[in-house]
Parts: structure tokens; C-alpha cells; sequence
């Protein structure tokens, strides 16, 4: 393609965050090698399990910061406004283009790529805390949330990454209400076109304009299909009854009839692929976020527990 | 036939004519003031309902016999009614002038009913709205037949006709069609003559059944009606045959007939055939025709104010006395700081004397351009701009000096001496681009600045200036282009015999093949270079203002290898091929600059573009990137639709978002939203009242406090990335709102609170806001990325 593409997530600033968790990780799993916790006596309890654990606990809170920065991108105002406005026309002074600063400055981007490779980073700083003991407590649970919380992450940027280019594909420069608009007027054309016909037809027609569905249930939504389609269904039909109404006029009519099902059918499709590639696209955050609220719920419950324990 | 005599006869109601009319009436002179319309202050009365006017300049003051302040449309005409009435004004509706003649002290003004009046003296108060053309078939004046739409709220389940398909008909059928049946009429068979974004509105409403049509159709006639409920028959010659539709109403918006034609066919003369020039005036208002003035917008000065004062002023120049213009004490104030200068009259001599570009002025437009314009003193070794700085401002040196640094294609820097006399910044302002060069001031200067708005109006009014600075100012985008080391006896030589030219989108300034007739030095716009490969037509370069083409046939003297085309509105000088080539023999340093060049562009011809790269330039192109400075750009494969740019942009500005992520085209995965491409040289600014578009010095093209919501912007941008929107009292939402998803409380509502003006809102690339662009910022992906035409083709390779 072209350069259009500036970096992806995965690449951002030459992997900076891939190289920055990967040294990370690497220190911690050195550490722990050459620490060696005499044959898993490590609990969480050790220096180097209370370093790994204040630092993932650290780091997810970090992580979830990222849905605050997301809605609070803006910045602050430039303060040098007033200053520049009291100055002569031509006096302004020029505004230094510095692309971040600091934290606040980051852009976005930036916080998304760091949130992936720090994420994806807790399976093993997180596991290496454990100490591989697990059991049927709090702190397994916090670790299985932070786990599925993972899991889901990782389902999510594989749909980024790939979900839109193939919306583009689908639709190219069309709206689903371009779509929604196309499929109201191929219906009321085939009604209309059908009036002459039996009932049997009028009635067929009736059912694909009345049964069809786009989105629909979460599950219809997600797999992009509705079970025996309505629209597709009348294609079939349609295809078989021409043998039936054969006479005068009749034929052309049939096949009008067909052909403007057929339109349907695709722009149908279409569209129920637009409604599931979007779908899958925001499903996951469902279950990442309330996950993510759960997993901080039972790190704290983790964290004070341990307190007792001391 | 004896025609009734008047003193003055003031021709149209507007702000002008009715203060002059005011002024008159106060005096006791006799005097009338004509009205085409059946209503003083027509167009303010054509305002929507409940508009707000506003009162720009607000420095200015006022001087009239009626008073003026900004407030509601209603509010404003009601005071003006009461005061005319107390007043006596003589005032005649329906009496448009159809012509003037006679001379100073016995003028004839023959009204359209045939009835003439006679004068001593003729104001022209008609201003640049023209005459609302009207259906010109019987019963274009039944009542229920209407030429403008102020509330479409006010209409209501009625059948109504809406004839023309330009953009103001079919923006009153949108408005009409939620609450109406809606018929619109369009002579032509299609829809081309609106814009794009109405246009898609119309598809839509036709498909969904909200309005019908009929193309192709003219009116035939209208009549009374008493069929059922409705007033009104409307009968019409369709491509099947007469139709006649019974409705409420026929609304018929087929524009307006340009004033201009009338105003000469008077004996009016203006500069030059200039659609916006304005006829040359003396200092007391008086045209060419001695006995005939000019005041407001006609005059060349858009402002309700403005308007006013000249129509007080013009009458007491018509009596003789001596009247201070009300401007008096701004351009006294402009001059405070110019040693040994005293008085504005002082100030405004010098500035002829010292500045030769001035001088075919009149002193009206020397004070209009002070007025404009402010006196700089730097002080030495002060940076009066830098080079890339966006500003766009024009500078004329009064005393002293300045020392110019510039740098030429090849990177070679020269640096030049200007003292009094000579100007600078013609460059930024012609090209719409970065500035070329930095400007440092030498001892003892002084300056004067002039916005880019008011020179190019004055260039557009004054044919002497623009051919004064013409000569200038090609020699040194010759110089600067192509070797800033030539002499000034070469540069003239060149220059002589120079051809400008001017080309639209997408015109060809040579193609492939044709015989070499010079080299192009392209002044303002920029093209594409594009070469037939394997039948289809692949681009090879963009090439910008400040640069040259056609060099390649010209050192090879074969044939143009390429076509080059315009990729936005584009000015060029073609230099003669003999003069190039004899400067060229004489001038070794020049040869090799261009000689370097061509064997660059040798061998970058050789790495073409793909023919998908070729493709996705034409797209560009064609969504005005050619005339952008800094245009937002989606790659799709990248960009999850999350629509948080439009999102944190809202909420960036006062919660309305200056762009539209959906709506704009798309090609190979290359999104181009709805939102402002920073044009080089905006269509906002072309038709801006208060003048309230501005370029900053970074290039963002933004929109000052002073809008008065005329929304002429909106109007002239061909890419809709303007909209109309009430100022609010936007909250952001604090770090706890954000953290446990709540908004803030709203402010109830005051339930007297006036209605908010409309103002005009558009992308500033948040100028303002520290780290740059939010929309680029907040996209979690880093789909939304912006581009310039420097470079826009590293991206596009």
C-alpha cells in the first residue's frame, strides 16, 4: 500500500512499548531464576514477591487510566492565549509543535500501545508474584479475572486489527442508513410490482418486507445470520413458483420479482455483515471493562487479606 | 408631463438610504426616499425571525438621526419604524428606479410604473443584494405567492410549490417538508445547480416520499382558487404535459438580478470588470457623475454602520458643511505614534507621498485602507516575520529600512536592503502559502500593515495599484524561483513579454507532446504532472505555488514529455522559451540551477508512482486536497469507528463538533471527512461582513468573536465543513464524572432567556490548545492523521 499508514498499534514509535515490557519482563524473569524461591516456597511474601506485586498492581492501575484519558483527551487550554491575542497582528509568537509532553501529552495512540504491551505484560510478571501456588481463594480469583480481563483484550485488538478493513471493504463510502434506505425501496418496488399476482405471491412478498431482520438478537447480531432468512428464502421460492405462473404478463412480473429480491438478498447481506463486524468490534469492551471493575474489586480484597496475614 | 421636484432623492431603504433619508428629514430639505420593495429596510425585513443583528465594527461609532445597536431583527425594525415616523421622513415603497438621468441640479428618476421624479442631488443607497427576480408569469403577485422564506416553522400542513432548484429552493423544501407536502420545481431536468450536501439531502427526502418534483418544468401561470382549502392554482408546462396543482402557497426562490448592470446603465463607471470592484468615489461619496453619490455596501462597505454614517454624512456633504467622518478619531489614533505627524490628514499625505503603490488612490480609499491597516515602528533587528510563518498581512514602508532574507529552490540564501517606497509581502498574500522569506527591521523604520482581506480589495478596486505591484513583484517570484542571484537587468528582460494565465480545476496548462512554449512559474494554486502509461493516465508529481514547470522540454528542446494539469484554482506567468533560453546562455549560475533540476526530475521520473498511488492522488484532488493546507485525513483499515475524534472535539469546543467523520468519500481505505482542509486561499474569507476570518500565523484558518452569523461562509465553502451554531455554556465533565460515567448537572434554563444567536463554527486545528489537533490525538488507533501539501506526496509514494 502506501504511507498513508503511518505506524499500527503493535509498531507504534518503532515497538517502543514491545521493547520497553519485554526488558521488564526479562529483569523479572531473571530475578526470580536467580533468586530462586527454594523449591516454590516463594509466596507473594518475599521481597521479589512484593516488588512484582506492587508493581502489577501499579501498572493495572495505569492500565485502567486509559478509559479515563480516552474521554479526556482534550488537554488544557493553551495559557500563552492571552498573551499572544494582547500581541500586534504578526508579533505572535510561534508555537512550538513538540508532538508530546509528558503523560498528558501523549497522544491516544500512544496510550493504546502502551496499554496492550503492559497488559499482555501481567501474565508473566503477575504469575512469577504467584509463585505458581494456586487455590480456591481470593487471590486466585483476582488472578483468573486478571486472566480473563487479558483474554479479552487480546480478542480485541485482534478485531482492530483486522475488522476495518474489511468494513470499508463491505460498504465502501455507504452508511447502513444508505443501506436500510436501498433494502425500504427495493421492498415497496416489489410490493407494488407484485399487485397484479396471485396472493401466493403477494403474500411471499409480504413476509420477506415483514420477517426479514437486520441485527436482531445479540446472537444474530454476532454470527451476521438470521436463521431461515426470509429474503433468501423468497428467492428460492420465487425461483420455484415461476414455473407455476406462467401465462400472459406473468413471466416478466416473476422476473422482476426475482430480480429485485435478489438486490435484496445482497444488500441484506451486507448489511447484516456491516451490524456483525461492528458487533464483534464492541462486544468484547463488555466484557473487558465490567471485568476490569471486577478484577480491581477483588485485587483490593487480595491486597488487604494479605495485610492480615502479615 | 411635470414631474414632482425634491432636493434629494435617496434610491433604496436600507440602513444607508434610511439614515440619509433621516438625516434629510431632520434638516427639512425637501426629499424622497425610494423603495423597490412594498417594505423599508427589505433585507433586514427578509432576516430570519428572531434573528440577531449585530453591530460591527463595534470601535466604530455611530452617526445617524436613527439609532442602531445590536439586538433582535424585530426589535431593530420596530425602532426604525417609530423614529422615521417622528421624524417625517418621505418615503415611497414599490417604486423601484429603472433609470437616472440627467445631470447635477436636474436629475430624472423614472420609476418602474413609469411615473418619473426630479432632482437636484441622487443618493444610491441600493447596496449588493439586487432585485429578487420574480416568476414573471400572471399572478406572480397573488397573495400566497412569496419570494422569500423567513419561518418554515410557520407553515403547516399545507400543500406548497417551492420553484427553483438552487440551493436556496431546495433548502426551503428540506425545511418546508417536515410539516408540509412540498412540490419543487426545477426548470433544468437535473438537480446540478445546488450543492453537494443539499443535493444528498434532496435524494434522500424524494426516496423516503417527503418531497416530490418536477424537472424539467417551467410555470406556466397562477391563479385564485376556491377548490377545498386551497388559495392557489399553479399551472405548469411538464416534459408530459400541462399540470395543474391546487396548493396553500407558491414559494419561488430564482435568485436576484446583480445591481450592477442597473448602476451603469446610469453612467456610473467602475474600475474594471471585476465582479467585486466598486465605482471609484470621492471623498465626499460623489460617483463620476458630479450630483450622483454612493453609499453602503454598493460603495464597497457591507456594514449596517458603516452604512449609516455615510448616509448622515452624505447628506451633510450634499449641503456643504464640514463633517468630521466618523472615523476621524480611529485613524487619529492609528498616527499617534508617527513622529512630526499631527493630524490624519498629515498622516494620510505622507502615506501618498511615501509610498508610490498608493498613489492612484482616492483619499477615501487611502482612509479605508488606514482604517484597515496599523502603523508598526520596530525596532532594529525586530523579526517582522519569518520564513514558513503562515501570515498572509501586506506591508508598505514608510521610513527606514528593512533587510530581507530569502533562500531560493536550492537551498542558496540571498539577502536584500528595501528602504522607503517599496512594499513586501506581496508573496504570502498572492500564493496564500508560508511566507518565503524573513523580514528584519533596520533603524529608524516605520511600517504599515494591511490585512490580506483589505489589500486584495483594494487590488480588485484600484487598477493602478494592481499594476504596480504586478511589475514588483514578478521579478522577484522570478528571482526568488529561479536563481536570486540574477540581475535586475535579466529579471526586467524576462519579465517583459511575461504572460500571465489563469486555470480552473482541472484545466490543462500543456500536454504531453505539445511543442515547449516557455516555462511555467506558478504564482498561486498548484498542478499535477501526469504522463500516459500503457494507456492510462499516471500522476508523476504535485507541484506547488513558488515553483516552476515546463523546464524539461525546454533544456531537452523536444517535445513536452508530460501533461500538467490544475489541481485547484491556479495562476501561472509563462516566461517566454526565447528569453529563458537567451538568459539561460548568459547566466552560467542560472543554467546550472535549472540543469540540476531537470536531471532531478529525470530521475524521479523513473521511479513513477503506482498506478494506486496515481489513483489516489486524483482522489485527493478531487476532494479539494490540492488546495489544502492542512487537511484530516482517516485511513479506514486502520480506524475502529469509535468516532472519539468527533467525540473529544465536541467536547474541545464548547460541545459542538467541527467535523463529521461519516459523511466524506472514501477510496482505497483513504477516508476524507467532513471537516476543514485550511484551503490556501479559503472560500470562508471571500464574503466575510465583519471580516472575521483570519489566518493565524501557523496556518489554521479560524473564526474571531466578531461573526455576526450572516452565514455567508457557510454558503461559500464548497466543502460543507462550516455550520450555524448557538453558542453554549459547554461543561466539561470532571475527572470523577469521567471515572464513574455521569455528565454534568445541566444549567436549568432561565425561561425569559432571549433566544442565543447563531454563529459561524468551524475546524481551528485547536490553535489554542496545547499538543496540537484533538482529533489526531484522540484516536486510539492512529487512524486520523493530517497532511500538507508539503508533504502529501511522501505520504501518497
Amino acid at each position: 500500500m502506501n504511507k498513508m499508514q503511518g505506524a499500527t498499534l503493535l509498531k507504534y514509535k518503532n515497538f517502543r512499548y514491545l521493547k520497553a515490557t519485554s526488558a521488564l519482563i526479562l529483569v523479572a524473569i531473571t530475578a526470580y531464576a536467580l533468586i530462586n524461591p527454594a523449591g516454590g516456597e516463594s509466596y507473594g511474601g518475599t521481597w521479589l514477591g512484593y516488588t512484582l506485586g506492587t508493581l502489577s498492581t501499579l501498572i493495572m492501575l495505569l492500565l485502567m487510566w486509559y478509559g479515563v484519558t480516552k474521554r479526556r483527551i482534550t488537554g488544557a487550554p493553551d495559557r500563552r492565549d492571552a498573551r499572544r491575542q494582547s500581541a500586534p497582528a504578526g508579533q505572535e509568537r510561534r508555537k512550538p509543535h513538540t508532538k508530546s509532553r509528558g503523560m498528558n501529552g501523549a497522544t491516544l495512540q500512544e496510550w493504546l500501545s502502551a496499554h496492550v504491551y503492559l497488559g499482555a505484560s501481567l501474565v508473566v510478571l503477575v504469575t512469577l508474584h504467584t509463585g505458581f501456588h494456586f487455590g480456591l481463594n481470593v487471590h486466585t480469583l483476582a488472578y483468573a479475572l486478571m486472566l480473563l480481563v487479558i483474554t479479552s483484550g487480546l480478542y480485541g485488538l485482534s478485531v482492530y486489527l483486522n475488522y476495518p478493513r474489511l468494513i470499508t471493504l463491505n460498504m465502501g463510502e455507504e452508511t447502513l442508513e444508505d443501506l436500510m434506505l436501498k433494502i425500504n425501496e427495493l421492498d415497496e418496488l416489489a410490493r407494488t410490482r407484485a399487485l397484479g399476482l396471485p396472493d401466493e405471491i403477494n403474500s411471499l412478498i409480504a413476509k420477506v418486507r415483514n420477517e426479514t431482520r437486520i441485527g436482531g438478537t445479540l446472537l444474530q447480531q454476532l454470527s451476521g445470520k438470521q436463521y431461515n432468512c426470509p429474503t433468501s428464502f423468497g428467492v428460492e421460492q420465487l425461483r420455484i413458483l415461476s414455473e407455476k405462473y406462467n401465462r400472459g404478463e406473468q413471466p416478466k412480473i416473476m422476473r422482476d420479482l426475482y430480480s429485485l429480491l435478489l438486490r435484496k438478498e445482497k444488500l441484506v447481506l451486507r448489511a447484516r455483515t456491516e451490524v456483525m463486524l461492528k458487533a464483534r468490534m464492541e462486544c468484547w469492551l463488555y466484557l473487558h471493562a465490567p471485568l476490569g471493575i471486577a478484577l480491581l474489586a477483588a485485587l483490593t480484597a487480595h491486597i488487604v487479606s494479605i495485610f492480615f496475614y502479615w | 408631463m411635470t414631474s414632482e421636484k425634491f432636493k434629494i432623492v435617496i434610491v433604496g431603504s436600507g440602513p444607508g438610504g434610511l439614515s440619509a433619508a433621516a438625516r434629510a428629514a431632520e434638516h427639512g430639505i425637501s426629499h424622497l426616499l425610494l423603495e423597490a420593495a412594498p417594505q423599508l429596510a427589505n433585507t433586514i425585513h427578509h432576516f430570519q425571525k428572531g434573528k440577531s443583528v449585530m453591530a460591527e465594527p463595534s470601535v466604530l461609532p455611530l452617526r445617524s438621526s436613527i439609532s442602531f445597536g445590536a439586538g433582535i431583527r424585530e426589535h431593530i425594525l420596530n425602532t426604525w419604524h417609530n423614529e422615521l415616523g417622528g421624524l417625517g421622513v418621505n418615503f415611497r415603497v414599490s417604486s423601484a428606479v429603472t433609470a437616472i438621468t440627467g445631470e447635477a441640479g436636474a436629475f430624472e428618476i423614472t420609476l418602474a410604473s413609469g411615473v418619473s421624479v426630479s432632482a437636484e442631488f441622487v443618493v444610491l443607497a441600493i447596496g449588493v443584494q439586487g432585485n429578487i427576480r420574480k416568476l414573471a408569469v400572471p399572478g406572480e403577485d397573488l397573495p400566497g405567492v412569496q419570494y422569500h422564506l423567513d419561518d418554515p416553522e410557520a407553515f403547516r400542513d399545507e400543500t406548497i410549490v417551492v420553484v427553483g432548484g438552487g440551493d436556496a429552493g431546495v433548502e426551503n423544501a428540506l425545511a418546508l417538508s417536515a410539516q408540509n407536502r412540498v412540490i419543487l420545481i426545477n426548470r433544468q431536468e437535473e438537480f446540478s445547480n445546488c450543492k453537494e450536501a443539499n443535493f444528498d439531502q434532496l435524494m434522500a427526502a424524494i426516496s423516503q416520499g417527503k418531497i416530490e418534483t418536477r424537472v424539467s418544468t417551467l410555470t406556466e401561470r397562477i391563479e385564485a382558487s376556491n377548490t377545498g382549502n386551497f388559495k392557489l392554482s399553479y399551472l405548469a408546462q411538464t416534459p408530459e404535459g400541462h399540470e395543474q396543482i391546487e396548493c396553500h402557497r407558491v414559494i419561488a426562490r430564482l435568485g436576484a438580478k446583480p445591481p450592477r448592470q442597473l448602476v451603469e446603465s446610469f453612467g456610473v463607471a467602475f474600475p474594471n470588470g471585476d465582479s467585486t470592484s466598486v465605482p471609484q468615489l470621492t471623498e465626499q461619496y460623489e460617483s463620476n457623475l458630479p450630483g450622483l453619490y454612493i453609499v453602503g455596501a454598493l460603495a464597497g462597505y457591507p456594514l449596517i454602520k458603516q452604512a449609516m454614517n455615510q448616509g448622515y454624512e452624505v447628506i451633510e456633504y450634499i449641503l456643504g458643511n464640514p463633517v468630521e467622518p466618523a472615523d476621524e478619531a480611529l485613524l487619529k489614533q492609528k498616527f499617534a505614534g508617527v513622529p512630526d505627524i499631527h493630524s490624519v490628514s498629515e498622516g494620510i499625505a505622507l502615506l501618498r507621498i511615501n509610498q508610490p503603490l498608493l498613489a492612484p488612490l482616492t483619499t477615501l480609499q487611502l482612509r479605508e485602507f488606514m482604517l484597515d491597516s496599523s502603523v508598526r515602528i520596530p525596532s532594529r533587528g525586530e523579526i517582522i516575520f519569518s520564513r514558513n510563518d503562515y501570515s498572509n498581512s501586506f506591508f508598505s514602508i514608510l521610513e527606514g529600512r528593512v533587510a530581507v532574507q530569502t533562500e531560493d529552490q536550492n537551498g542558496n540564501e540571498a539577502v536584500f536592503a528595501l528602504g522607503a517606497g517599496n512594499f513586501f509581502g506581496e508573496m504570502g498574500l498572492l500564493s496564500g502559502r508560508r511566507r518565503s522569506g524573513t523580514v528584519v527591521a533596520s533603524e529608524n523604520c516605520i511600517l504599515v500593515e494591511t490585512p490580506r482581506r483589505s489589500m486584495l480589495k483594494l487590488l480588485y478596486s484600484a487598477a493602478g495599484v494592481q499594476r504596480k505591484l504586478d511589475e514588483v513583484s514578478l521579478k522577484r517570484a522570478v528571482s526568488g524561483c529561479l536563481d536570486t542571484s540574477l540581475p535586475e537587468s535579466e529579471l526586467s528582460y524576462l519579465v517583459q513579454g511575461a504572460q500571465p494565465r489563469r486555470y480552473a480545476v482541472g484545466d490543462v496548462l500543456f500536454s504531453e507532446g505539445d511543442k515547449a512554449d516557455g516555462l511555467y512559474m506558478i504564482r498561486r494554486g498548484s498542478v499535477t504532472v501526469s504522463r500516459i502509461v500503457a494507456g492510462k493516465e499516471v500522476v508523476l508529481a504535485y507541484v506547488s505555488a513558488g515553483n516552476y514547470v515546463g523546464e524539461m522540454a525546454l533544456m531537452s528542446s523536444q517535445p513536452r514529455s508530460a501533461t500538467v494539469r490544475a489541481a485547484s484554482p491556479t495562476e501561472v506567468v509563462l516566461l517566454e522559451s526565447v528569453r529563458v533560453a537567451e538568459v539561460l546562455g548568459r547566466n552560467t549560475s542560472m543554467r546550472r540551477k535549472v540543469d540540476s533540476r531537470y536531471l532531478e526530475q529525470v530521475r524521479s521520473d523513473e521511479h513513477a508512482l503506482s498506478s494506486e498511488s496515481s489513483e489516489l492522488i486524483n482522489f485527493l484532488m478531487g476532494q479539494g486536497v490540492g488546495e489544502a493546507t492542512d487537511v484530516l485525513l482517516i485511513d479506514y483499515a486502520r480506524c475502529i469507528r469509535c468516532n472519539n475524534c468527533e467525540t473529544s472535539c465536541a467536547d474541545a469546543h464548547d460541545g459542538t463538533s467541527r467535523l463529521d467523520r461519516e459523511a466524506g468519500s472514501t477510496f482505497a481505505q483513504i477516508h476524507v471527512p467532513t471537516s476543514c482542509r485550511h484551503c490556501e486561499h479559503p472560500h470562508c474569507m471571500k464574503d466575510c461582513p465583519p471580516d472575521a476570518i483570519h489566518r493565524s500565523v501557523n496556518g489554521e484558518v479560524f473564526i474571531s468573536d466578531n461573526c455576526i452569523g450572516c452565514g455567508n461562509c457557510q454558503t461559500n465553502c464548497p466543502y460543507g465543513v462550516i455550520q450555524m451554531a448557538v453558542k453554549q455554556d459547554y461543561q466539561k465533565r470532571s475527572i470523577w464524572q469521567v471515572m464513574l460515567g455521569l455528565n454534568p448537572a445541566a444549567k436549568p434554563a432561565a425561561a425569559d432567556a432571549p433566544e442565543l444567536p447563531k454563529i459561524a463554527v468551524k475546524c481551528d486545528m485547536c490553535k489554542d490548545i496545547i499538543g496540537g489537533p484533538v482529533c489526531v490525538r484522540a484516536c486510539p488507533t492512529g487512524a486520523a492523521f493530517r497532511v500538507s501539501p508539503e508533504n502529501f506526496m511522501e505520504y501518497v509514494k
